[in-house]
């Protein structure tokens, strides 16, 4: 039994209709000018900041300089001993400062964003509301690129 | 994730998406994904390995530059979930007058906190702390020998104490091994060569036997388990 197996679960599992057509905003200028923020649904929080309930459709802030994260998901399905040994194979926020230093990216956002993923219902107060409702802040943060990092 | 990609891309952010469910992003599709088969838990392939993270996020920007979506690629390499146990020295049995889990992970204590020292952060504290591990080992203990699990005393609920345990033990065991553990290493260790791993175990075929609730027995351990 391995993660072939999960995937395998995981791909059967109801998925909401979000319809045929997929969004596109193209990028408008050179990634080198392009403020970067991670969006993780490995269900991260801030050491003391409340944790996630199953199916929780709610957010958490991470600031950028903030290392002391807690890995809040409920899944017992996934390897949490990478994340214990080093928290940039699941929030590579370290591996973005250095894209920032050395050009290859404008800047990294001040905030990045926590939701807690693999939820087994439609997801509609993510779609309407949370989801929604992180976008604008991002967009407030003057960020141009999302990377979207599960868990 | 799928979801949430699309969300923003409304929003008129740019988006793109480390797929771990290759399965999910074919019926879903975010606007750009970069699928890794890697195992579940490292989006970013290695820990510890920097080059290896920067050339899975090279990629996934590319996906940036295409005129048109949705575009779901696949990272050139896969990474197998090793599955021998972690190496790992454990503590000699110390107080035979306590179930050997208990005594294990009073044991396992200085080991956690030098993990603690060096990340400055724990994931225990859904609902335990690091003090009343051996309490909560005691329960699953008592569980596993028949006791009525509704009566055994959790100290929370059942599927965040067993999280609690596992979590106790992961970051202990990054003080005992040599190396980064490969994925499945630390799984492995837990489950099958500790005491606390075989206790909960144990414990939950009892409460399965008890007829507890599905979501409680079945979330204590990992679905393979």
């Amino acid at each position: 039994m391995s993660d072939q197996t999960l995937r395998d679960f995981a791909a059967t599992t109801p998925m909401p209709d979000m319809g045929e057509v997929v969004p596109w905003t193209p990028l408008t200028k050179p990634l080198s000018e392009c403020r970067v923020a991670i969006v993780t649904t490995a269900a991260l929080h801030v050491a003391g900041d409340e944790g996630f309930n199953p199916d929780d459709p709610s957010y958490r802030v991470l600031p950028s300089n903030r290392r002391d994260l807690v890995l809040g998901h409920w899944s017992p399905n996934f390897d949490r001993s990478g994340f214990v040994a080093d928290l940039d194979v699941v929030y590579p926020i370290d591996r973005l400062e250095e894209l920032a230093a050395e050009g290859a990216i404008g800047s990294v956002a001040p905030h990045q964003y926590a939701f807690a993923g693999n939820q087994e219902d439609t997801l509609t107060g993510i779609r309407l509301d949370s989801g929604p409702h992180v976008a604008r802040l991002l967009r407030d943060d003057d960020v141009d690129v999302v990377l979207l990092t599960p868990v | 994730m799928c979801v949430l990609a699309r969300v923003f891309e409304e929003a008129g952010l740019s988006t793109v998406a480390l797929v771990s469910v290759r399965g999910v992003a074919e019926q879903l599709p975010p606007p750009r994904g970069l699928y890794g088969a890697f195992p579940l838990g490292r989006p970013l392939g290695k820990p510890n390995d920097p080059a290896f993270q920067h050339d899975v996020l090279r990629r996934a920007f590319a996906l940036l530059g295409r005129p048109e979506g949705p575009v779901l690629e696949d990272h050139p390499e896969v990474i197998e979930s090793d599955r021998a146990p972690l190496a790992c020295p454990m503590p000699p049995r110390y107080d035979p007058n306590v179930p050997e889990a208990v005594d294990e992970a009073r044991g396992l204590r200085h080991a956690y906190d030098r993990t603690l020292a060096r990340r400055g952060v724990t994931s225990i504290g859904r609902v335990l702390t690091a003090d009343q591990v051996p309490d909560a080992l005691a329960v699953l203990a008592a569980v596993a020998d028949g006791a009525d699990w509704k009566a055994a005393g959790f100290i929370g609920d059942p599927v965040q104490t067993c999280h609690d345990i596992r979590t106790y033990y992961e970051e202990a065991a990054l003080a005992l091994a040599d190396a980064t553990p490969e994925a499945g290493q630390g799984e492995a260790w837990f489950y099958e060569q500790t005491a606390a791993g075989r206790t909960l175990l144990a414990a939950r075929a009892q409460m399965r036997e008890q007829e507890a609730p599905f979501q409680i027995w079945l979330y204590m351990a990992r679905a393979t388990r």
